[in-house]
């Protein structure tokens, strides 16, 4: 029975989606604010729907109920609990609808957030948002209904593809989706603008601490499927220029640049038509992904199943609303009155070239990710682009922003001084370049480019610190009183400095690992193997039988510079119900490196195929992606605060009341 | 400066990274892009040796050597033809004989090819899009159904 409750939820949903987009727009544009009024109780009716549905789903995971067609092929009775719950998710029709939901989460959050948006503003949002959530919902009941049934009903399930049996997939998925989802606000706002007619500094206020939410739930997002993916598919790469990765990096790119676009309106009011595009193409981009990895044009383990009818249907919608909006656009930005000047060397002048970079990297992983399948399509010849092609396009774009960052975080808003500006960060320049020469003079091997590097995330770290120390400190100052001033900074100083801090953490991440070491070879128990300065023995290999799949499990006993640091359990595992072996991959964090080591069959003479590496600093990549988006939440509570204030001061008679 | 000479500037710097970007994605188009082919498709074009490509097909029945200190030898094969693939290092976890595999690498001469990653599928019931369109064009599909009883 809930299981049909939750199929009727979901068309519930589609009912109360359509009246949230039709009667709201009408009431914005008749200006009757009872019709404006039902965007919001709208939203609200469809996320509880949504959210039912999601429970019924999930509950029929829980309980194993074979009858559901969706459980029999990604569920399994001895399946571990965390597995049940995260199972929901981790197939096509699942993932669908976790995707609705999180629209719909938003949808209601903006609809809560009712005294700080403009009820004209919040209508139309609203309106835009029902129209991206009708389209899923649609596709969702016609092509990929989660609840079919299946008569006669099995006695067990096909269990979940055991590649996806891995905490990662309760926190990857959910993340990712909030941070693609969650550019559909800024892309509703937009479109919102749009049809009114009118955008200003205040919507850019409102706007941003949506962009950088979802922003900062998006970097995380891609930071935890990289190391999921690092340790999960055992050849010990963080980043394999995969078209599924590319799908995810694109809209972060654009949506970087958008979170920059908006300090920059909501600052002094200029670069509007260009913020405006810009939030419709991260959205766009966002949509574009959902369609590479959910369509089945692509091959990985994001695809789940391949059915051109599917296809067709997301690339309908992909084609209605980056169509329709870039039509809306195209009508409607003329009509937006262009804001304040600047010079171009400046604070703006300094992010506008920040967009254009960012711009112009995310356009190359465009063509490098569409170009194949555009040739295929045209003439059947089939290629692949590769790493290569993007450490040659994408790394030239990226480094001289870099390279800017710290000045410009540094340049003073409307017209600056870059010989001033320089002056203030020689000394962290020096420090850089010094780093950089030590670590050529003391590299044994290894390319040029690897010093360069962490020269180059050194430069990146304390020049966002710099900008903390300049504001609060100079010379004779006592540090009580800087100490203090740099807590006085807003929030959002803060925030930016931290971020930034954290892209200069991933740079020196990803340059370490230009040091790695890889060995292959074969082992028997009692023999070693070498990776640098780190060497493994194998102890033994002994079965082990849990619910769901069976082990064969090498103890590794570590030693660092002929030093016992500890043993790692590395495996092969059979998963009984699909008969698919996987590898777990044995990994021994030493200080910020890794000494990482996976298994292959057992040879013909009895000894066991071994991968080891030595990965130094390489968990910085990760750390550094953390403190990135804990930069942006931080920046994110001080906006807040700024977005609440007109309406605290209006809450504060009626408050005052019940006080007595 | 006035606003149009502001303006003019920001689309030089703007046509200049472009121009750049451009430039450097045409270079890489030619330089770094990496051809599929099929054991049949390296004999039909010619591919000439010392070309880096994408060799897809299946693994021949009893054709994986396993020499010492993890050299792998074995064959790929379509329905016309079929290559000999030597590799050192860890196959992926569903590597086996009789099944579609995608191998990336350098063709040494006209019978051999070097590789230096191997990729199977991520799934039980998968078989790598570029195989199952080989196999297809030459009428050998049997359907992913035959393929694999369980399919999702």
């Amino acid at each position: 029975m809930l299981v049909e409750a939750g199929h009727f939820a979901l068309a519930l949903a589609l009912g109360l989606s359509l009246i949230q987009f039709i009667v709201p727009l009408w009431g914005a544009r008749a200006n009757d604010p009872v019709l404006m009024a039902v965007a919001p109780a709208g939203a609200l009716a469809v996320l509880a729907c949504i959210a039912f549905s999601f429970v019924a789903l999930t509950f029929a995971y829980l309980n194993s109920d074979f009858s559901v067609l969706n459980v029999v092929q990604n569920s399994h009775s001895a399946k571990p609990l965390i597995y049940k719950i995260s199972g929901v998710w981790g197939n096509h029709e699942g993932s669908m609808l976790l995707w609705v939901l999180i629209l719909a989460l938003f949808g209601g959050v903006v609809a809560l957030a009712r005294d700080s948006v403009p009820m004209r503003l919040q209508a139309n949002t609203l309106a835009v948002q029902a129209a991206i959530t009708i389209a899923f919902l649609l596709f969702i009941l016609t092509t990929s209904n989660p609840f079919t049934r299946v008569l006669p009903a099995p006695m067990e399930g096909q269990d979940l593809n055991p590649l996806l049996q891995d905490p990662g997939l309760a926190i990857h998925p959910p993340l990712l989706y909030i941070g693609y989802v969650g550019f559909s606000i800024s892309f509703a706002f937009a479109c919102a603008a749009l049809i009114d007619g009118r955008i200003d500094a205040v919507w850019a206020r409102i706007v941003r601490p949506w962009t950088l939410g979802a922003w900062a739930f998006l970097t995380l997002g891609i930071a935890m499927g990289s190391y999921w993916a690092y340790y999960e598919l055992g050849w010990g790469g963080w980043w394999f220029w995969d078209p599924v990765e590319n799908a995810s990096l694109m809209p972060w790119l654009a949506g970087t640049a958008l979170v920059h676009s908006t300090v920059v309106m909501e600052k002094r009011d200029a670069l509007k038509v260009w913020t405006i595009l810009l939030a419709i193409l991260t959205f766009s981009l966002s949509l574009l992904g959902t369609f590479l990895v959910r369509s089945g044009v692509l091959t990985s383990v994001h695809s789940f199943a391949v059915d051109p009818e599917r296809g067709t249907f997301i690339l309908g919608i992909l084609i209605l609303f980056i169509g329709g909006s870039l039509t809306l656009f195209a009508w409607r930005a003329p009509m937006l009155k262009q804001g304040g000047l600047f010079a171009p060397v400046s604070r703006e002048g300094a992010l506008v070239l920040n967009n254009l970079f960012l711009a112009t990297a995310c356009a190359t992983v465009f063509i490098g990710t569409l170009y194949p399948l555009a040739l295929e399509v045209l003439t059947g010849e089939k290629i692949s682009v590769g790493a290569p092609f993007f450490n040659f396009t994408f790394l030239p774009l990226i480094v001289p922003l870099l390279l800017l960052l710290p000045l410009g975080q540094t340049l003073a808003w409307k017209r600056g001084n870059f010989l001033g500006t320089a002056q203030r960060l020689y000394a962290v320049f020096g420090v850089a370049i010094l780093a950089s020469l030590a670590m050529l003079a003391f590299q044994h091997g290894g390319p040029v480019a690897a010093p360069l590097g962490i020269g180059l995330g050194i430069y990146l770290v304390l020049g966002s610190l710099n900008e903390i120390v300049t504001r609060s400190w100079s010379r004779g100052t006592p540090l009580s009183v800087a100490w203090r001033k740099a807590r006085g900074l807003p929030r959002s100083t803060w925030g930016a400095a931290i971020a930034h801090a954290g892209v200069g953490l991933t740079v020196i991440g990803i340059a370490a690992t230009a040091w790695g070491v890889e060995t292959i070879g074969s082992v028997r128990p009692g023999e070693r193997l070498s990776a640098g300065d780190y060497e493994v023995r194998l102890e033994r290999v002994i079965p082990r039988v849990e619910a769901n799949y069976r082990d064969d499990v090498a103890i590794l006993t570590v030693f660092g510079s002929g030093r016992e640091l500890g043993t790692i359990e590395t495996m092969k595992r059979l998963y009984v119900t699909r008969g698919m072996p996987t590898t777990e991959a044995g990994i021994m964090t030493v200080g910020l490196g890794q000494v990482y080591a996976s298994i292959g069959e057992v040879q013909a003479d009895g000894s066991i195929g071994m991968r080891l590496y030595y990965k130094p600093l390489v968990l910085l990549i990760w750390i550094g992606s953390l403190v990135m988006a804990a930069g942006g939440g931080l920046s994110l509570t001080d906006r807040r605060l700024r977005i609440a204030a007109p309406a605290r001061a209006k809450a504060v008679p009626p408050s005052a009341v019940p006080a007595e | 400066m006035t606003r149009k000479q502001r303006r003019l500037s920001l689309i030089g710097v703007a046509g200049c990274v472009l121009a750049v970007a451009l430039g450097l994605v045409l270079y890489a188009m030619n330089d770094t892009i990496v051809f599929f082919n099929s054991p049949a498709d390296i004999q039909a074009k010619n591919v000439q040796p010392g070309t880096r490509i994408r060799l897809g097909g299946l693994v021949k029945e009893g054709s994986v050597q396993r020499g010492s200190d993890q050299q792998i030898t074995f064959e790929v094969m379509d329905a016309q033809a079929a290559i000999q693939v030597s590799y050192k290092g860890l196959l992926p976890d569903l590597f086996r004989e009789g099944q579609g595999i995608v191998a990336e690498g350098v063709l040494e001469s006209p019978r051999v090819f070097r590789a230096d990653s191997v990729l199977a599928k991520h799934d039980e019931n998968y078989m790598p899009r570029e195989v199952a369109d080989t196999l297809k064009k030459q009428g050998h599909w049997m359907g992913e159904a035959n393929a694999a009883p369980k399919t999702q």
